[in-house]
């Protein structure tokens, strides 16, 4: 019962985040969220141009790496600087304390760098006697805290200012007790100050180092890293051989979008030093000769530029913008991501790539494949795959133990390491055809208090949660069984995706949608019911999707070849047709799909502006609550649903979230209940606002996630301008 | 003798200047930078104005623009560590940002705008250029010429790291830039 006890303890964590830290977290996390939102917005066309043009530098420098560690190191010697390339933490550290060493230093004062996080040089730098003073009043407080940093950009973001002064009250035990922001930062300042002028090596990271010139970029707030630099004699700068562009003007885009991606229009201070630099040391009468050593870090990450799937993490500028628009980790922060140094979005990658499978593993779940952060990355990195592939990875380095119980069940591709849940979830097709062959006593069975136990007890399926019920005739039946309209002249042809949850559970949103295509005059054919995969990919068993993906195309490529249009209900599939396959098939497989694929309602938006009539259509001035599908906003198809509903006349009202906090699967398992209801709460508020708006939604975990948040189940927008209803007739 | 098409060039190129020193204007104000537009005669007593308490400086590479005589250059520590006001010269300033971007140089360019709690700037209205884009492109060419470090600054240091924002950290909490125009036709 190994499983079991693990999930118990991660439950735990996760509801003691929650009530610790949850509420400092989103407080801070959603407010850098909501102004990067604007502040990109400001940028309008720009930004995707900025966007492109990052993406493309970075591309190149990480291609050409080599060339450029070399070009680098020629030009910081002839400016008088060294080099050092460390392969690993362990030889990083033996140089900066031996550096230190040579100029017998008591004390190292540090402006703010993950990567010494990473390395753990004040670790080392302690052990040798000397000590390492954090100077970044974030960084500080977590080194005071003796805690880890929770975010890549604010540290100690998980404290709220009432925390900070209980700490530093404690700690320091000032004449008179700290209280607000402005104390608390004189005060740190104060302390702060003479160490940095008393110390004998100043260390810094860097965001960016140019190979022409021989210079590095420091994007910083406070002023510290200025001050580390111009007050010591000696300048350790220690950075990931990642960070390194081929030219000054090149650095341009990575300015204008680092300081928006975190939520700021950019920072006070941008330093392009060329060390050692020419500003005399203070104090002045004392002043030597400056020195400046490189630490260039490799740590994994040149294996990293040779795994195909890990090498784009090494384009990630750690804006922290992944981190902000992640839903889950607004809500409990960065402490429940886990990883030695790096923690939520893109750290999986990285987690990966420097400490090992392992350290990425524990908390991988919690990328729950939304796709909120990919539109946010200003290099563009495609970061749910990152976790998906480390998932996969993952479920291939486990050992199972009750998988052959359960072959029957599970017809995948996969390894035998794979857990029975994830083997559930994945293999959910097969479970749905099941359940619904066998329906209503499937629904009756699943249902009986003792299968909940043992289904929580097993598989980590959550009890409070609702069970999709299974209808017995399903979509396709009702398709095949029904009299077909003779469409004269159709407009269009459309072959109509029947995802499982519209064949096996949600038939009626399948009518709607047949219904109304054919009024708008499109000959509607049916895919054959099966999975494109989507499950299984979001259990990291891309073996499988990619069969899935595989059978997919094999059903459809010639239906397209002779015009017809693939049309999704469901935005979950839509988005592996137009998204994910670009990674599981070969490219034109995928552009046939991608290129010939619509969601419900971005079709029938299309067909009215080609002169569609829609008269027979539900038109009324009903108030409605519309929530969009996580990764129905990421592809920019939500904004058709609205366009359509309104052009019938209805009051439509959007949500404004992230994600609703189910995400597929994700809230049914019993360790994230917590946590996904806690996402779902935000949400929730908005629905109440709403008052007696009839809510709409698109998406099937959606509509199960409102209907645990508030009672009522939301229906799916094809549904609201399903022609039957505008009989007056019950779609049952 | 400009013909009339090099005046309408003149003309048009004054008329985006106007532009560019309007939108920084603006920028500035919203990273909490006061700006003083002045013709080159009145910029040493626009800098004057700008200071508070005693003031340290590092010499002007301007020709027209001079310190203030208050202002004592090539301070001590303790110079720094007491004074008020620290005034530099900016190579350029960046209009869509409201930046200003100081050069350091032996001239203690670098402690000047750090350490006092006011910093004041000074930037010739020729220099101050649209975008960031272009500030690039003039930064490369300064790189070329042997400038080796530069920064940019945008408005005053700050924290949010002690539970809400706070001006004035490790840095100035007060920023003042003083454009100076030195064609005489002004805005």
């Amino acid at each position: 019962m190994k499983s079991n006890t693990t999930r118990e303890e991660t439950r735990a964590h996760i509801r003691h985040l929650l009530a610790e830290e949850g509420d400092t977290v989103f407080e801070n996390t959603s407010y850098l969220n909501d102004a990067r939102y604007e502040l990109v917005g400001e940028l309008g066309a720009d930004y995707d141009r900025l966007k492109d043009r990052a993406r493309s530098i970075k591309e190149e420098a990480i291609e050409h790496l080599p060339d450029l560690i070399e070009t680098l190191t020629e030009r910081v010697e002839a400016n008088g600087g060294t080099v050092y390339v460390a392969e690993d933490a362990a030889d990083a550290n033996q140089y900066i304390t031996s550096v230190c060493d040579d100029v017998g230093a008591e004390s190292v004062v540090k402006s703010k760098s993950m990567t010494t996080e990473e390395l753990e040089v004040n670790d080392a730098l302690e052990a040798v006697g000397i000590e390492a003073v954090e100077t970044d009043l974030g960084e500080m407080v977590i080194q005071i805290a003796d805690e880890a940093p929770s975010h890549l950009v604010g540290p100690g973001l998980h404290k709220s200012r009432t925390e900070i002064a209980e700490l530093f009250n404690t700690h320091f035990d000032p004449d008179e007790p700290l209280e607000t922001a402005e104390e608390l930062t004189e005060f740190a300042r104060d302390h702060l100050a003479p160490k940095i002028e008393a110390a004998d090596v100043g260390m810094t990271g860097a965001n960016f180092l140019i190979a022409e010139t021989g210079s590095l970029a420091l994007v910083t707030n406070e002023g510290n890293a200025r001050k580390v630099v111009e007050s010591n004699d000696t300048h350790i700068a220690v950075a990931g051989i990642e960070k390194i562009l081929p030219t000054l003007e090149e650095l341009q885009p990575f300015i204008e979008l680092i300081g928006r991606s975190a939520g700021q229009s950019t920072t006070a201070y941008t330093s392009i030093l060329t060390p050692p630099v020419a500003t005399p040391t203070m104090p002045f009468d004392e002043g030597g000769e400056r020195s400046f050593h490189l630490v260039l870090v490799d740590n994994g990450r040149m294996a990293m530029r040779d795994d195909e799937q890990l090498r784009e993490t090494l384009y990630c500028i750690r804006c922290s913008a992944c981190l902000n628009s992640c839903a889950n980790f607004q809500h409990v922060g960065g402490h429940a991501f886990g990883g030695e140094t790096y923690t939520g979005g893109i750290a999986t990658g990285w987690e990966t790539g420097v400490h090992g499978l392992e350290s990425a593993a524990e908390f991988n779940d919690l990328c729950t494949g939304c796709s909120r952060c990919v539109n946010q990355c200003p290099v563009k990195i495609d970061i749910p795959w990152i976790n998906t592939v480390v998932r996969d990875r993952i479920n291939r380095s486990d050992t199972g133990t009750f998988d052959f119980l359960y072959e029957g069940l599970t017809p995948d591709a996969e390894s035998g390491g794979l857990s029975l849940r994830k083997r559930l979830f994945g293999n959910f097709e097969t479970l749905a055809k099941l359940g619904s062959a066998t329906a209503p006593v499937s629904n009756w069975l699943a249902n009986r208090r003792e299968s909940r136990l043992l289904a929580e007890h097993v598989l980590g399926v959550d009890r409070r949660r609702a069970l999709p019920e299974f209808q017995r005739t399903t979509f396709r039946d009702w398709f095949r069984s029904r009299e077909r309209p003779i469409i004269e002249e159709p407009m269009r042809r459309a072959v109509l995706y029947p995802d499982i949850y519209t064949n096996y559970v949600s038939v009626e949103r399948g009518k709607a949608a047949v219904r109304t295509l054919e009024s708008l005059g499109v000959e509607v054919e049916l895919a054959t019911p099966r999975s494109t995969g989507r499950e299984p990919l979001s259990q990291g068993m891309i073996s499988t999707a990619t069969e899935r993906a595989r059978l997919i195309h094999a059903d459809l490529a010639d239906t397209i070849d002779e015009g017809t249009d693939v049309v999704f209900i469901e935005p979950s599939d839509l988005a592996m047709f137009t998204d994910d396959y670009e990674k599981l098939l070969p490219k034109e497989a995928y552009q046939t799909l991608a290129e010939n694929s619509y969601d419900v309602l971005e079709y029938v938006y299309g067909l009215l502006e080609n002169g569609a009539d829609p008269a027979e259509l539900s038109a009324d001035d009903e108030s409605l609550m519309y929530h969009s599908h996580c990764q129905q906003r990421t592809l920019g198809v939500n904004t058709h649903t609205v366009a359509v509903l309104e052009e019938l006349g209805y009051d439509v009202m959007t949500s404004n979230v992230e994600c609703c906090g189910m995400a597929g699967s994700f809230g049914y398992k019993s360790e994230y209940y917590d946590l996904s209801m806690d996402v779902g709460d935000e949400l929730r508020g908005q629905l109440v606002e709403a008052g007696d708006r009839r809510l709409v939604a698109s998406g099937t975990s959606c509509t199960d996630q409102i209907d645990d948040l508030v009672g009522e189940n939301p229906i799916h927008p094809i549904e609201v301008i399903d022609p039957e209803r505008r009989k007056g007739e019950t779609t049952t | 003798m400009p013909t009339t098409n090099d005046h309408a060039i003149d003309e048009l190129d004054h008329a985006r200047d106007v532009q560019a020193i309007q939108r920084f204007r603006e920028a500035a104000a919203n990273a909490h930078v006061e700006t003083t537009y002045v013709p080159v005669e009145r910029a040493t007593e626009a800098i004057a104005d700008a200071i508070e308490g005693d003031a340290v400086g590092s010499t002007l590479p301007f020709e027209t623009v001079t310190l203030p005589e208050k202002v004592r250059t090539d301070p001590t520590d303790d110079d720094l560590r007491t004074a008020q006001t620290g005034v530099t010269a900016a190579a350029f300033a960046i209009a869509s940002y409201g930046t200003v971007a100081i050069p350091m140089t032996e001239h203690k360019e670098g402690p000047v705008s750090l350490f006092p709690p006011t910093q004041v700037a000074v930037v010739l209205a020729r220099d101050v250029h649209p975008d960031m884009a272009t500030a690039f492109e003039v930064l490369a060419r300064l790189f070329d010429d042997g400038t080796k470090d530069v920064i940019f600054v945008t408005g005053p240091s700050s924290t949010g790291d002690m539970g809400s924002l706070v001006r004035g950290v490790h840095g100035p909490e007060a920023v003042s830039v003083i454009i100076v125009d030195t064609t005489g036709e002004g805005i």
